[in-house]
């Protein structure tokens, strides 16, 4: 059924770090890479894959942006863009099959493909883009958190991560239940003023975005001189420091 | 409710630990195998480089491997060179072709075989294979790529930035980055940049395109193109002038206190040396003149030595008078670094607190090469990284020379917080090879064609100056050009300067596209014939794993396999993978066949060569009755011994328990496969920084095999080497530069660090190219390998040409604009859009995302080859006329190095139907097109 | 939006279809009975019908349609499809009656009206409802689908003064559509800043796409028409749509021939008017690419 659980267990979710994420687009690829082979949905695929026109399904796509303060110079923040895990999810309510829905046990929202019937009112109801319509498949795709690897006992306990999250070279990417207030993703995300997207669209994301912290100059003071008060100049304070030592 | 998928698919029969190949990272991979087809790949965690993180193109190897512009078997020229014309042939067929044309070129003039082989991960192998065959035209792609920089650093420091260095990522409290998009490290300058982000400490980047890292940097100085020396050169006189520098250090550690013998002649200028040839300081303790290593010394940096009516100066005297000229005063070098004189001070400012405010103490006590005790070690927080941004210039290689400097005046290489080598390093060039030259007809190199020359003596010159080598290097015109100059190698041997070759060998560089400079022309060069129709280049052999744009202008092609099905050896003897903590080495093994079903096949490369070479009886590759000496590449890495007890791999030799040093062991690439494909062996905490002079470490690199005894060394702030080019010039010694070479060799090979104009900068008319032009790293792409890709040609499958906010105003330039490019040696029309985080005066783009058109099994009509572009056509490898009748390399004059970033150009808008220029008539595929639709996984649903 | 040829269909004529069965319910256009129900019964039921095929086409996996009918509970496409379903359930056996037993039945009739109308409601809601899309969260959408069916049915099935009366509304629904449509996704307060979190700190703007190749997020939701060629597309739908109809139906003119020429115009300059409708609709998820 389409209805949202009113409350989850958890809320397990990303955190993503604008201030460390350099843009390198590991996490858009082992997601992609891992939601293909993993053989737990059907494969992403791609279109005119060799050809003058490719256009093939990611689920998790990095884009880089631009931002001219009123003063200083311009900054550029790369920003990955997946499915926010939504509490108050739009593509799930308006799903006619009840294919997209909201697990109550975590929050994670997943798209049972078998159901599918591939009208994409789901992906129109996102504001964020985080669901493609599969090109050969034709059903829909979106994030699952990786949910066949955060419980899968077939892997190393280390790795019960999501895809982008082991990817990620930087540590940009954090995974965790922020339902729990003590759990590292909700402390950084009080620590570092973590935000929701578009929160105006009443979405109520789980995953959360940290700013990019502020840019610029240290603010040291430069250095003094020696040669004014040193008395021979550079030579004479030499000396003396090397008699120091 | 939806239906539950699978929470816990089981997706391989088999986890294979191995290394990736998409870049010289080389980090370590889990490739999960089921029904021996290749499903996931993903990182190693236990692996010292990445731990467990992967990039981009590392995740992407499934498709690399599955690409359909794997070549499938040999290929022998059916159509004009260029036009991708090609009849597949038998392996037999092939090597005896190989054979049929290297052979007499062995008994004749071995120097006409140019071996050269790009970002070769085995250049232990081919290099020894070049030496075995005879011919010193040999190198890889070090002298187009960064050769400035490990120039710099190896006659500096002992070690450089990239694979032989690292910031110590766990202490630094602050890391300037000059000029890095990518960088060869990616993934390990990925985790550290992230660690300092988690840790607080701050990053600063130099940069004039403030993306990737520099766009999560704390701060950025947005440099002028080119003018990174002149900046840290005012950093360096900031320091000095507010005596924040590590005295202690520079006197202990480095050559500062060590004289300069100022006696007119053949020495003047080189250290002063006792009657045993060791460099002399001035012992502050009693005054008088002591050998710099001596026990207790404790050298002196400000007295000379009065002698003979005159003073021997120390190094450190001469270097502050360097330092302290006005030219390099930050109100002096401010507006052509294009940065303010207070950002310079205020960074100035910054790299003194961070180095002396809160010194690093690690209580590990050590003992140093003069016998002295210290009870901890103490370091300098602020580190430094560097790459092509300041390697790819003409004058970069003083450039990095002033950056280890200024990391040496604040007393931060190899202590704590500040920039760690990796093993093998340190490792100084006195005790590097020297190159060697070829012996002729049938006679092996003496020694390794590439080595690190400590003076004129060492240049491969014949007796009128004239170089030996088809790239010039070792010559006058790029004395220290310890990685050759592979980007000069078409157009001197189509121009039969110095002499005509007869075979490029060419191995894994697509040197008729993205690698060349004026890509167009050497295109021209590789097809030219002469009056009897003849090419100009008799033969080209190519050895690629894919149908590149090189391929298309073989004669013969041997195809190899792609990463995942051949035997690899990452060697310390080559560019090994440590992290300062461990020496560490690798392979890669073939976790699945190769297969090309319907096809000759394709073979390993590296054993292919070893088949070739015994083929020709290359001495080491046959047995002594004639028959070959290695099976293939996998015997060869157990079996060979570069010295006794020194093979390719240090790990699990002898009986399986020796480290380093020890017999071959049959079972070692056994050991190497349980153990994930990589071992290591962790430094010694006693031996963990300043491993130059600290005798745990010289005793432990002399038991792993890294060296044959304990060396310790001062670092140069003065490049004697150097001195000895200028020397000559002044007119000392029997070897001589010719005269048109003189006054450059005394003016560049200057044994303190300086900053010249780029030769470009000095040759064009800025008025009418007012614009530098750069290229960038894109993170998700590697080179040209990249768009045969289906997942990453969709990240960039076409690129634009960035320009400052300011040309766009003025150009009148609109959203969807295209603009005609300008250089001095070229024009093309591309796609542009507007930056503000840019440097004003410098456009830029992504760099080898344009392909020729049918290259790579794409369709010709694929973005690559209508929307992508090169600025390659623009950049000329010759510099243009100054009138003296003679065009010069556009090469840094000390090394060599190809000086990409040095370009200057202009921009104006396009007509409204503009499309991209140059265009290339398309190349036919030797293996047909991709197939339109793929889905990597769904043959397991 | 991306304007799909399936959906733009689907919605003109299953629109005009269920307006016509909605008026042959009522009654207002008399109870036909015997074979002079067949044809606007046929007409009725065969442009919802094919309508609703049409719309078919737009799913990745028809064969599964039925599942649609599930959600109803919580979604408008499942609750669009529940009442087509229940509109034929009830128009049928009354277009049965009226035609071969000649005996048309009120009751159902009445009923069918309600499912009809209601129908054509929750397909306008399935597009009222997204937030995503500023230019259809508005009231106009509602009033653009109800009065399309209104002019629709009522052109189908002759009726002069009520067919006026629905173009008249179609034209001030279709008007403030328009009108209420062209605030930019700016004007709502949203650009590159919101949709990033990231305009605190300056004025943001895309430097580069997070990929060159296609997407399906691209191709549907970030479609971009040129103005000029909008406008005059609007010009057009208006007036094939509601001017010429009007005119020809208008006292003084008529005839069956009228409306016969009417009710194509319509139908066709509704087509325009919904190509406009998706093909104008910026989504937010423009903001990522810089558009909007
Ligand atoms: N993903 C990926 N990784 C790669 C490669 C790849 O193709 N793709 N290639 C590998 C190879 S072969 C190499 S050589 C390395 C190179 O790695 P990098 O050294 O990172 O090389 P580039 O991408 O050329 O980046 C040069 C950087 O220097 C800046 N720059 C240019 N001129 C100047 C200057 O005068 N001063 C300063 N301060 N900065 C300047 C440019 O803006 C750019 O950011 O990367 C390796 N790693
Ligand atoms: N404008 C501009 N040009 C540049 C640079 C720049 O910064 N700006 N950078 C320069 C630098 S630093 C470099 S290193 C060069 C890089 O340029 P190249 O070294 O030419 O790099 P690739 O395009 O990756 O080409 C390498 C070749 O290796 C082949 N190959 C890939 N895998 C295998 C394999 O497993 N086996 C074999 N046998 N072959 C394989 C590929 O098919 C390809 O033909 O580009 C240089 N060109
Ligand atoms: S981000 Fe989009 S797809 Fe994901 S839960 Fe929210 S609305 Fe649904
Ligand atoms: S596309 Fe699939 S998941 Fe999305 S709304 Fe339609 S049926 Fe539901
Ligand atoms: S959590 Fe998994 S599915 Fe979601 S973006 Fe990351 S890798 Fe992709
Ligand atoms: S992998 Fe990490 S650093 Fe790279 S793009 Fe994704 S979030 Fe950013
Ligand atoms: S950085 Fe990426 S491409 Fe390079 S070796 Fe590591 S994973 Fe492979
Ligand atoms: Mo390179």
């Amino acid at each position: 059924m389409t209805a949202l659980p009113g409350r989850t267990e958890k809320s397990l979710g990303l955190v993503i770090d604008l201030d460390t994420c350099v843009g390198c687009q590991a996490c858009a690829v082992s997601c992609k890479e891992w939601n293909s082979a993993s053989g737990s949905h059907a494969p992403l695929a791609d279109l005119d894959a060799y050809g003058a026109a490719p256009a093939g399904t990611f689920l998790n796509r990095v884009h880089s942006f631009e931002v001219t303060p009123p003063e200083g110079p311009a900054v550029v923040v790369h920003f990955p863009r997946s499915c926010l895990h939504c509490a108050d999810a739009p593509c799930v309510t308006v799903c006619p099959t009840g294919a997209s829905y909201k697990r109550a046990e975590d929050g994670i929202v997943l798209v049972d493909e078998a159901a599918c019937i591939g009208c994409g009112l789901c992906a129109w109801a996102c504001p964020y883009g985080a669901r493609e319509l599969d090109g050969a498949e034709r059903v829909m795709k979106k994030c699952t958190l990786c949910v066949d690897r955060i419980y899968n006992d077939a892997l190393p306990e280390a790795d019960r991560v999501p895809a982008c999250v082991k990817a990620c070279p930087t540590g940009a990417r954090h995974f965790g239940d922020l339902a729990d207030p003590g759990s590292a993703v909700s402390r950084l995300v009080a620590a570092r003023g973590g935000f929701d997207l578009m929160p105006e669209q009443g979405t109520r994301p789980v995953n959360k975005y940290l700013p990019p912290r502020p840019r610029g100059p240290s603010g040291q003071a430069p250095l003094e001189p020696l040669a004014a008060a040193a008395p021979g100049g550079f030579l004479g304070w030499l000396d003396r420091a090397l008699d120091r030592l | 409710m939806g239906r539950a998928p699978d929470l816990a698919p089981r997706i391989a029969d088999e986890v294979r630990r191995t290394t990736c190949y998409m870049c010289a990272c080389r980090c370590g991979i889990e490739v999960h195998v089921k029904d021996g087809q290749v499903r996931h790949i993903e990182g190693n965690r236990d692996h010292p480089v990445n731990r467990g993180v992967l990039c981009a193109k590392g995740s992407a190897g499934v498709m690399q491997h599955n690409s359909p512009a794997r070549l499938r078997a040999p290929l022998l020229r059916t159509g004009p060179r260029g036009s991708g014309e090609f009849r597949e042939i038998s392996w037999d067929e092939a090597l005896a072709t190989a054979t049929a044309w290297l052979q007499p070129l062995r008994a004749t003039a071995p120097e006409k075989l140019a071996f050269f082989t790009g970002r070769d991960q085995s250049q232990g192998l081919t290099g020894w294979w070049a030496q075995m065959f005879g011919t010193p035209n040999y190198a890889a792609h070090g002298g187009f790529c960064s050769v400035n920089m490990a120039a710099a650093g190896i006659y500096t420091l002992g070690g450089a930035f990239w694979e032989f260095g690292a910031t110590d990522w766990e202490r630094t409290r602050l890391l300037v980055m000059f000029g890095v998009a990518e960088d060869h490290d990616s993934n390990p300058i990925k985790i550290g940049l992230g660690k300092l982000k988690a840790r607080g400490a701050r990053v600063i980047a130099v940069n004039p395109v403030r993306t990737g890292y520099a766009a999560v940097a704390d701060d950025w100085i947005a440099i002028t193109p080119g003018t990174d020396g002149l900046l840290i050169l005012a950093l360096a006189q900031e320091l000095l002038r507010a005596g924040r520098i590590d005295l202690d250090y520079l006197a202990r550690f480095t050559d500062a206190g060590i004289l300069i013998d100022a006696r007119e002649g053949p020495t003047r200028g080189l250290y002063l040396r006792d009657a045993e040839g060791r460099p002399l300081v001035i012992d502050r303790r009693t005054g008088a003149p002591a050998p710099w290593e001596a026990p207790g010394v404790a050298p002196d940096l400000a007295r000379g030595l009065a002698e003979d009516g005159v003073e021997h100066l120390p190094v450190f005297r001469h270097l502050a008078l360097r330092l302290l000229d006005p030219a390099h005063a930050p109100e002096a070098v401010a507006a052509r670094c294009g940065v303010p004189a207070e950002r310079i001070r205020a960074l100035a400012a910054e790299l003194a607190a961070a180095a002396f405010e809160a010194p690093v103490v690690l209580p590990w006590p050590w003992t140093d090469f003069r016998g002295e005790r210290h009870a901890a070690m103490v370091g300098r927080p602020v580190s430094f990284h560097a790459m092509r941004g300041i390697s790819a210039h003409s004058n970069g290689f003083q450039t990095a020379r002033a950056l280890h400097v200024l990391q040496c005046l604040l007393g931060a290489v190899e202590t704590p917080g500040g920039f760690r080598f990796k093993p093998p390093c340190p490792r100084p060039a006195a005790a590097q090879p020297r190159p060697h030259g070829a012996r002729g007809p049938g006679q092996p190199l003496a020694g390794p064609p590439l080595g690190f020359p400590l003076g004129p003596d060492d240049l491969l010159v014949d007796a009128e100056g004239r170089p030996q080598r088809i790239d010039k290097a070792f010559s006058w015109e790029a004395p220290l050009a310890v990685h050759g100059l592979m980007h000069m190698v078409i157009a001197n041997a189509h121009a039969g300067d110095p002499y005509p070759v007869d075979t490029l060998f060419l191995y894994m560089a697509n040197m008729a596209w993205n690698s060349s400079m004026n890509t167009a022309g050497t295109m021209r060069m590789l097809a030219d014939r002469r009056p009897d129709g003849e090419y100009v280049i008799p033969r080209i052999i190519c050895a690629d794993a894919y149908s590149s744009e090189m391929v298309a202008y073989a004669d013969l092609v041997l195809p190899d396999t792609t990463y995942l099905e051949r035997h690899d050896c990452i060697s310390l003897l080559d560019r090994p993978i440590s992290e300062p903590d461990a020496m560490a080495d690798a392979i890669r093994w073939p976790v699945v066949a190769p297969d090309r079903p319907g096809h000759a096949g394709v073979r390993p490369f590296q054993s292919v060569l070893l088949d070739l070479g015994a083929r020709l009886g290359l001495p080491g590759m046959v047995a002594a009755d004639g028959s070959p000496r290695y099976r293939d590449y996998a015997d060869y890495i157990v079996n060979h011994e570069r010295r006794p007890g020194i093979g390719p791999l240090a790990g699990w030799r002898g009986d399986g328990t020796a480290r380093g040093r020890g017999a071959p062991n049959p079972g070692q690439l056994d050991r190497y496969i349980a153990a994930g494909g990589f071992w290591q062996a962790h430094v010694p905490e006693e031996a963990a920084f300043f491993k130059p002079w600290n005798r745990a470490w010289q005793d432990w690199a002399t038991a792993m095999g890294l060296q044959d005894r304990p060396n310790p060394y001062p670092f140069a702030l003065w490049v004697e080497p150097l001195r000895r080019f200028q020397l000559a010039a002044e007119g000392h010694g029997p070897r001589q530069p010719p005269e048109h070479l003189r006054a450059r060799i005394r003016a560049c090979l200057d044994p303190l660090p300086f900053w010249p104009p780029a030769l470009e900068e000095a040759a064009v008319d800025a008025a009418a190219f007012p614009l530098h032009a750069l290229t960038q790293r894109p993170m998700a792409m590697y080179h040209s390998w990249g768009s045969q890709n289906a997942w990453l040609r969709q990240i960039h499958g076409e690129n634009l040409l960035f320009l400052p906010e300011a040309v766009w105003r003025q150009g009148g330039f609109a959203p969807g604009d295209w603009a005609v490019v300008t250089s001095p040696s070229g024009s093309i029309t591309v796609p542009v859009a507007p930056m503000a985080a840019q440097n004003a005066a410098t456009v830029w783009t992504w760099n080898a995302i344009g392909k020729r058109a049918g290259a790579w099994a794409l369709d010709p009509a694929a973005p690559e080859a209508t929307r992508g572009f090169l600025l390659n056509h623009l950049i000329g490898e010759l510099l243009p006329d100054q009138g003296d009748g003679r065009r010069w390399a556009n090469s840094d004059p000390v090394t060599g190095q190809a000086a990409w970033f040095d370009l200057r150009v202009r921009v104006e808008r396009a007509g409204p139907d503009a499309r991209l220029q140059p265009a290339f008539a398309p190349q036919s595929s030797p293996v047909g097109r991709g197939p339109a639709v793929v889905r990597h996984g769904g043959l397991w649903r | 939006m991306h304007p799909a040829v399936s959906i733009i269909l689907f919605t003109v004529l299953s629109g005009a279809g269920f307006g016509l069965l909605a008026l042959l319910g009522t009654g207002a256009a008399g109870r036909p009975a015997g074979w002079a129900a067949f044809v606007p019964f046929a007409l009725g039921l065969g442009l919802a019908g094919a309508g609703l095929v049409a719309s078919a086409f737009h799913l990745g996996r028809p064969e599964r349609a039925l599942r649609a009918f599930t959600q109803w509970r919580t979604s408008w496409l499942s609750r669009e499809a529940v009442l087509a379903a229940a509109t034929f359930a009830v128009v049928v056996p009354n277009a049965a009656a009226s035609v071969l037993l000649a005996r048309p039945l009120p009751g159902l009739g009445w009923a069918g009206a309600v499912l009809a109308v209601a129908t054509v409601g929750s397909t306008a809601m399935i597009y009222a409802q997204m937030r995503t899309v500023p230019r259809w969260r508005h009231w106009t959408t509602l009033a653009v689908f109800l009065a399309a069916a209104a002019a629709g049915g009522t052109l189908l099935a002759g009726l002069r003064w009520p067919a006026l009366a629905a173009l008249g509304l179609l034209g001030i629904a279709l008007a403030a559509h328009w009108r209420a449509g062209d605030r930019p996704l700016g004007r709502a307060g949203q650009d590159a800043g919101t949709a990033t979190g990231l305009g605190a700190l300056g004025r943001v703007r895309p430097l580069s796409p997070a990929h060159t190749g296609g997407s399906y997020v691209l191709k549907e939701m970030v479609h971009v028409v040129g103005r000029r060629h909008a406008r005059r597309l609007r010009l057009l739908a208006f007036l094939l749509a509601v001017v010429l109809p009007a005119a020809l139906v208008a006292p003084g003119w008529g005839g069956w021939l009228a409306f016969a020429i009417a009710a194509p115009l319509h139908l066709g300059g509704m087509l325009a008017a919904r190509w406009l409708f998706f093909a104008e609709a910026e989504h937010v998820v423009g903001l990522y690419y810089g558009r909007g």
